[in-house]
């Protein structure tokens, strides 16, 4: 079908029938990649306090993003078509990989996550946070949509590989972060609800013998911490209460720019990468948090929007679950940070220091730039 | 690829893809929504709440670090406690000149460059107004100089601290290991919360193998402080659980005895309870003062230890693998015994060298330079061990064959870790076909089969491992995991057992009888030995030598550089009618087996009766 409509003369379209703008032929989505600067600006804004204002971390931070805007538009200029062919053979290399890293992997504090090639570390499920979502819509763009049964049970084998080999890294993280993204693909291709009811009861039901026997001590701890982080204070407990110390006392206006007394003086633990919201809160306060949040509810819009106005099957999925995984990000970032769920290695997007989070996210809104880009046919 | 029936209708799926968009975008408002609640309740609701917590931290949470295990010998003898220490220490962020205020406790006190290169290497992996040590150990008057001048220097502190202590410095430094400071990579890979308060960790040996233990249970207490960080109250504690405290089973009478026997040689002595498998000896020489390790070692220190020839902190005990010599051979007989290849009675002709079937060398006996001539025109077992006749084992390795001697001699432990609980042991090298072939990609040559059989060439063993062979042959089979560890807090710990070694009680007397007419016979190689001696002792010594000789060369002690020398050894079990001590006794470029063989006297008599006054000759 995609190649029959890119064969197709210039007629019937409105929008074909318009000479390009600069933005479209380059493939950029202008209100997202405004919405991107802005949000970057602050991050480095917040940054530069929250690293104890060492403006050689900015300065590195600041290459990561050049880098993860050179992916994203990258990203944008490869087709949704080319994107559609390439997903099952990624998805089939990304597998091999993670097999790789269990056999040969190199890794920390009991976790096996990183492959070492020459003197390059690389962490391959980061990449599959993309492919899983791509190997979906692109196993379920071509069937008759909402997916009937066998196709929902295929998809979740799709999903259900990496996310198990991420799993026994172990990395419960970002095995859920994948698994969510697969997961948000079938919800935006339309699966019944009696489907969705069935495994939120089916979950509840297998949270006891979860607990009992898949999850690793570690993690039972970061769960019992976060219902009652006064037991373990001086360890993971520490953090949550010093993160919300921060966050509370920075009020409604804060305590202004590299003002924190929390963050400043090193109360706070990874006050630059995963807790940089406390820094954020704690010195801009309520106003600053609203701000942040605002500017993520703009993105997701964009998002959502891109994605109706979406030509194919395959461009609308893929950009709703990017939207959704996301809104996964911020959400849990915030979530942990504020002590409203566990612990999970989760950055707060486009804001936390580190690299390898920052350009899978942005390669991800490259895709959706291509999705927004995408040649019309149908005239709305 | 094959399209199903139904067909794509693209207007219903755009309908389903924005009832789903309407239906997430409605999901993420409501948990936008939860996160905007959560931040509101905590920065305007409890406001106040967290505004006073954070105002100069007025309420803070101090971990209470445990206290570190003592260390008992098997009589309650102290050998690693806790001794209190005065340290100077800096909170950086109470500093507001760092530069100057370093510059001020110079003039107070002694501060060398070293000391200040570690203590900003320390300024840079801090905790937050965590006190980072700047000196360690203030003398009386430092402590009463700074207190006159404290007062002008905020964030500079004198903290009392509990470090760890050895009374007994060289004589147990490889035996019990020792603390130092924790590093990076061990600060990456412990348990965080656990170790908050605690600056030291178990580097080696005991005090590493036992660390969990030793470590115990950190503590908290929340305390109310003013501005300037002094403590005004304590709002609620949780006491620290101490570590456990060890009870190992080395006895230090014995220990002392073999350090001091071996005085400023080189070399090991392991000595193991055959009856538990305890370990009542284990010595390196030279030693060192792991007290110079505990607040971190001086480079000048450490350079001197590192860089000596005698390689101090090598504790040879459990990682020196030197060539047994002939102290394998009363391993071996047992081993020719079980193979069927030999029986007690069994002799072989002794002209005094071995030659191999359709070979010209000749493999010397050692008696052939000093009499010319082989032990007797025949030789069986007893006088084979007795008086340590090579060619007897040459013939018995040939016609065992280098694979059946490994699988025979395994049973004794060697060519693998006994594990002990220590660090560092290294496994030996019991060779085999296979051995070589994956360790040097190189066939097996018959001619190594018999230097194999009297412990040369490619077999190698450490000390320990020697210590728990002879073990098992005091015990007649019965094995143990050597260990040190004898209690925890007063509560013993049960010995590991491992598969015996089964054979007939009459090779066990066999071996006996060779191994105690080595002390006891006229023509024992360590004769000697048995001068005045109160109880039966049974032995079996050993050189190995540490440079080849050429055929027809001859070894001339006086001629060879000291390090070329040959090493002295002994094994050696008592009494023989039920054996509760088994030694092994390594001098490095001892010149021979004379070097070693006094030690096991001294040691042996200690352990049964108190004391010993066996002359050790001087010649060593």
């Amino acid at each position: 079908m995609a190649d029959y409509v890119r064969q197709m003369p210039h007629h019937g379209s409105a929008d074909l029938a318009r000479r390009p703008s600069a933005a479209q032929r380059l493939h950029i989505d202008v209100p997202l990649l405004l919405l991107l600067l802005a949000l970057t600006a602050y991050g480095l804004f917040v940054l530069y306090s929250a690293s104890g204002q060492d403006f050689g971390a900015v300065v590195r931070q600041g290459r990561y993003y050049l880098v993860a805007y050179v992916v994203m538009l990258l990203g944008a200029q490869i087709s949704l078509q080319r994107y559609a062919r390439w997903a099952p053979w990624l998805y089939v290399a990304g597998v091999c990989v993670l097999v790789a890293v269990m056999l040969f992997g190199v890794g920390a504090k009991g976790a096996q996550r990183w492959l070492q090639i020459g003197g390059f570390r690389f962490q391959p499920s980061e990449i599959m946070k993309l492919v899983v979502p791509m190997a979906v819509a692109c196993f379920l763009a071509d069937r008759t949509l909402p997916p009937r049964f066998l196709y929902i049970a295929g998809s979740l084998g799709i999903v259900a590989v990496p996310a198990a080999l991420i799993l026994q890294q172990p990395d419960l993280g970002t095995a859920l972060l994948i698994a969510a993204s697969g997961l948000f693909v079938l919800f935006m291709a339309g699966i019944g609800w009696r489907y969705i009811f069935g495994a939120v009861v089916a979950a509840a039901a297998s949270a006891w013998p979860a607990w009992m026997f898949v999850l690793q001590e570690y993690q039972k701890q970061r769960i019992l911490t976060m219902l009652n982080p006064e037991s373990d204070k001086l360890g993971a407990g520490w953090n949550i209460i010093q993160s919300k110390t921060a966050i509370g006392s920075g009020g409604w206006a804060g305590k202004g720019w590299l003002m924190g007394t929390q963050s400043q003086l090193d109360f706070l633990p990874e006050s630059h990468t995963d807790f940089i919201i406390a820094v954020l809160a704690e010195e801009f306060g309520l106003r600053g948090v609203l701000t942040l949040l605002t500017l993520y509810a703009l993105i997701l819009w964009r998002g959502f929007v891109i994605g109706m106005h979406a030509q194919t099957s395959f461009g609308r999925m893929m950009a709703g679950s990017l939207t959704l995984t996301f809104f996964v990000y911020v959400f849990v970032n915030m979530g942990m940070v504020a002590g409203l769920l566990p612990v999970v290695g989760v950055p707060l997007p486009l804001v936390s220091a580190g690299g390898t989070a920052l350009v899978t996210l942005m390669a991800g809104f490259g895709i959706l730039m291509a999705v927004s880009t995408e040649k019309r046919m149908v005239v709305h | 690829m094959p399209q199903p029936i139904a067909l794509k209708d693209p207007h219903r799926e755009t309908r389903i893809y924005q009832a789903r968009s309407w239906t997430a975008i409605v999901i993420v408002l409501v948990l936008l929504g939860v996160i905007v609640f959560r931040y509101y309740n905590l920065q305007i609701t409890q406001y106040e709440t967290y505004r006073t917590q954070s105002e100069s931290n007025r309420v803070k949470l101090e971990p209470l670090p445990p206290k570190r295990g003592l260390i008992y010998d098997r009589n309650g003898v102290l050998l690693a406690d806790n001794r209190a220490s005065f340290t100077l220490s800096i909170i950086r962020e109470r500093v507001r000149d760092l530069d100057g205020t370093l510059a001020a406790l110079g003039k107070i006190i002694d501060l060398s460059d070293g000391e200040l290169e570690k203590f900003q290497e320390r300024l840079k992996r801090r905790r937050p107004y965590e006190a980072v040590p700047l000196h360690f150990k203030l003398t009386e008057a430092e402590r009463a100089r700074l207190a006159v001048d404290r007062y002008r220097m905020p964030g500079v502190v004198v903290e009392a601290q509990l470090l760890r202590h050895y009374p007994y410095g060289q004589l147990f430094s490889h035996a019990l290991g020792y603390v130092g400071r924790i590093n990076e990579r061990e600060a990456q890979e412990l348990d965080e919360s656990n170790y908050r308060g605690t600056f030291h960790i178990g580097k080696v040996g005991v005090e590493r193998y036992y660390e969990e233990v030793l470590h115990g249970k950190v503590g908290y207490q929340n305390v109310e402080t003013d501005a300037h960080g002094r403590v005004l109250r304590v709002l609620e504690r949780f006491a620290p659980t101490p570590g456990a405290n060890l009870t190992l089973s080395l006895d230090i009478n014995v220990q002392r005895a073999a350090y001091e026997a071996l005085g400023n040689r080189r070399g090991a002595v392991v000595a193991i309870d055959p009856r538990d498998g305890g370990v009542l000896a284990l010595v390196s020489t030279p030693g060192f003062d792991a007290n110079l390790f505990v607040n971190g070692i001086s480079s000048k220190d450490y350079s001197e230890l590192r860089d000596s020839p005698d390689v101090p902190l090598f504790n040879r005990a459990v990682q020196g693998q030197y060539p047994p010599g002939s102290t394998i051979k009363p391993m071996m007989g047992m081993a020719g015994l079980m193979s069927g290849l030999i029986t007690p009675d069994y002799t072989v002709p002794d002209p005094g060298w071995y030659r191999l079937p359709g070979d010209s060398h000749r493999y010397r006996d050692w008696i052939l330079r000093i009499r010319g001539t082989g032990h007797a025109p025949r030789v069986d077992l007893n006088m084979a061990i007795e008086q340590s006749c090579d060619t007897y084992f040459y013939d018995l390795g040939h016609r065992m064959t280098i694979d059946r001697m490994h699988d025979l001699l395994a049973p004794f432990g060697f060519g693998e870790r006994t594990g002990i609980d220590t660090t560092n042991e290294r496994p030996g090298v019991l060779p085999s076909k296979r051995w070589k072939r994956l360790a040097l990609n190189q066939p097996w040559y018959p001619g190594e089969t018999i230097s194999a059989s009297i412990g040369q060439g490619y077999m190698l063993a450490t000390p320990l491992q020697l210590a728990d062979a002879v073990s098992i042959i005091a015990a007649r089979g019965v094995r143990h995991v050597p260990r040190l560890l004898r209690a925890i807090n007063g509560e013993p710990v049960p010995p590991t057992l491992l598969k015996p070694l089964v054979t007939e009680p009459a090779y066990w007397d066999a071996i006996d009888k060779g191994m105690v007419a080595v002390v006891n016979s006229a023509h024992g190689t360590a004769k000697n030995l048995s001068k005045g001696i109160q109880y039966q002792m049974a032995g079996k010594t050993g050189t190995a030598q540490v440079i080849g000789i050429a055929q027809g060369a001859v070894y001339n002690e006086d001629e060879v550089d000291e390090r070329h020398r040959h090493h002295g050894l002994f094994i050696a079990f008592a009494p023989v009618e039920a054996p509760t001590i088994a030694v092994a006794i390594i001098v490095e470029n001892g010149g021979g087996s004379s070097a070693a063989t006094p030690i096991a006297r001294r040691v042996i008599d200690t352990w049964l009766l108190g004391s010993s006054d066996f002359e050790v000759p001087d010649n060593g």
